[in-house]
């Protein structure tokens, strides 16, 4: 930044700017409504993009007469933060990269230094450098706020989508009278083994079951975390009055589970889910019968 | 030589989500080097122990991955590295069921005995750095050796 010593006279370069933005407020906004970023979000109307423009203007003139020209976080940017945001989101949604939007923001600064040069004819060669450095830094502040906004909705959705995983991926299945199942699919992380918990619990109040199966076949990795999650998830679910089978135990991972050194031994397994169903009819008393001796299962 | 690029990489370790891809990466280079299912289960296994250990006590870093090739069998060397308080009792840290956590106190011990080559190099103050090797298709070796 250079040092301004004339602030008397003005104000700093960069209030200068900010008094160039009120005053030509609308011929910046007119231009801006041409480029790009503003023509492919605003379809609908020219009109719609030069109000929208005019309120980008006014943003950052407000930033510019507190002399934050560098800061992207100064207060005159939250305004048009959700705006800006919209604005990015359109364009990637349009199947552009970070970079190209970024490149379509830069698309803005020619335009407001041309009009900038113009409104400035009587000054010395010094002023209108030092201004026209303020309003490049500002227009780079101005990119920078919506690269930020554009990465911190990237950020957002992947954390919703997170969420989503979450509740999707943990049915509970009531397999028979007094019988629920959780398939479980994917990491077990404390996360997700919370809310497995959680819904297996209810699961087994709602549906009054006496079996609880918990299946691992679609779990990659059991390490001793995840171990330890099954085993709090079936202490819980024995507190609740009902047994809990952990099925699917795959032989990778039954070898590693042995070398590890984790104790499974409080916990009933069973191969398979059939096999933990099988278990569980039988300790009710409902055992599966041929209904055919001998003749169905000779295929 | 030719499944090098695949294999080679330096992951960071900084969430929960970072330990998800470690577990992918390790088990996409395990396969590309010829490792059984149980090998690859078994290496996974211990890197997520380690990626674990990495993050919670080590304060986050890094895992490199490297193939070892020229020997009579493919191997794959994984090197978790930390800038956190490093290990003051390693034996210690080594024994089952001994936690400084909340957790079982079993993943070094455990990690140790899934994989063939074991080393832990940790410096109080400076940070931890265990490397790790596993062979594809061959017996794992006598234990004892550190």
């Amino acid at each position: 930044m250079p040092e301004h010593e004339s602030v008397e006279k003005h104000g700093s370069p960069a209030q200068e700017v900010g008094d160039f933005l009120r005053r030509r407020g609308e011929q910046v906004a007119q231009r801006w409504a041409d480029e790009p970023l503003f023509r492919t979000v605003f379809t609908v109307s020219r009109d719609e993009a030069v109000e929208a423009g005019k309120i980008v203007v006014e943003a950052l003139a407000q930033v510019a007469d507190t002399n934050q020209v560098h800061d992207p976080d100064a207060a005159g940017f939250t305004v048009v933060r959700e705006q800006l945001s919209r604005m990015g989101a359109a364009r990637s949604r349009a199947g552009f990269t970070t970079a190209q939007v970024s490149n379509d923001v830069n698309a803005l600064r020619p335009p407001v230094e041309n009009l900038l040069l113009a409104d400035l004819p009587d000054a010395s060669a010094d002023r209108v450098r030092e201004c026209t450095t303020a309003l490049t830094v500002l227009m780079g502040t101005l990119r920078l706020v919506v690269l930020e906004t554009a990465l911190s909705e990237g950020q957002a959705l992947i954390e919703r989508q997170r969420l989503q995983l979450l509740e999707v991926a943990t049915p509970v299945i009531k397999l028979w009278d007094g019988i629920v199942a959780v398939p479980l699919i994917g990491t077990l992380d404390s996360a997700r083994s919370q809310v497995v918990m959680e819904s297996l619990l209810e699961a087994v109040v709602e549906q009054r079951a006496r079996f609880a199966i918990l299946d691992i076949t679609g779990v990659p990795t059991v390490d001793s975390l995840v171990a330890q999650h099954l085993m709090k998830t079936v202490a819980a679910t024995r507190l609740m009055g009902a047994e809990c089978v952990v099925s699917g135990i795959r032989p990778a991972i039954a070898q590693t589970i042995v070398h590890l050194g984790l104790d499974l031994g409080t916990v009933l397994t069973r191969a398979s889910l059939a096999d933990a169903l099988a278990y569980a009819l039988h300790e009710l008393g409902a055992d599966i019968i041929n209904a055919t001796p001998g003749g169905a299962g000779s295929r | 030589m030719q499944t090098a690029a695949g294999v080679e990489a330096c992951l960071p370790i900084r969430s929960d989500m970072d330990l998800v891809w470690v577990r992918q990466h390790v088990r996409q280079a395990a396969a590309l080097l010829g490792f059984s299912l149980v090998e690859q289960t078994k290496l996974v296994t211990a890197a997520s122990e380690l990626a674990r250990n990495t993050l919670v006590h080590g304060g986050g870093g890094q895992m490199e991955t490297e193939a070892v090739t020229g020997g009579p069998a493919n191997g794959l060397r994984l090197t978790f590295s930390d800038e956190g308080p490093g290990i003051p009792d390693l034996e210690r840290a080594l024994s089952d069921g001994y936690t400084s956590g909340d957790g079982l106190g079993m993943g070094l011990g455990g990690a140790r005995r899934l994989v063939h080559e074991f080393a832990v190099d940790s410096t109080p103050g400076v940070g931890t750095k265990v490397t790790v090797v596993s062979w594809a298709a061959r017996s794992p070796r006598p234990r004892g050796e550190l």
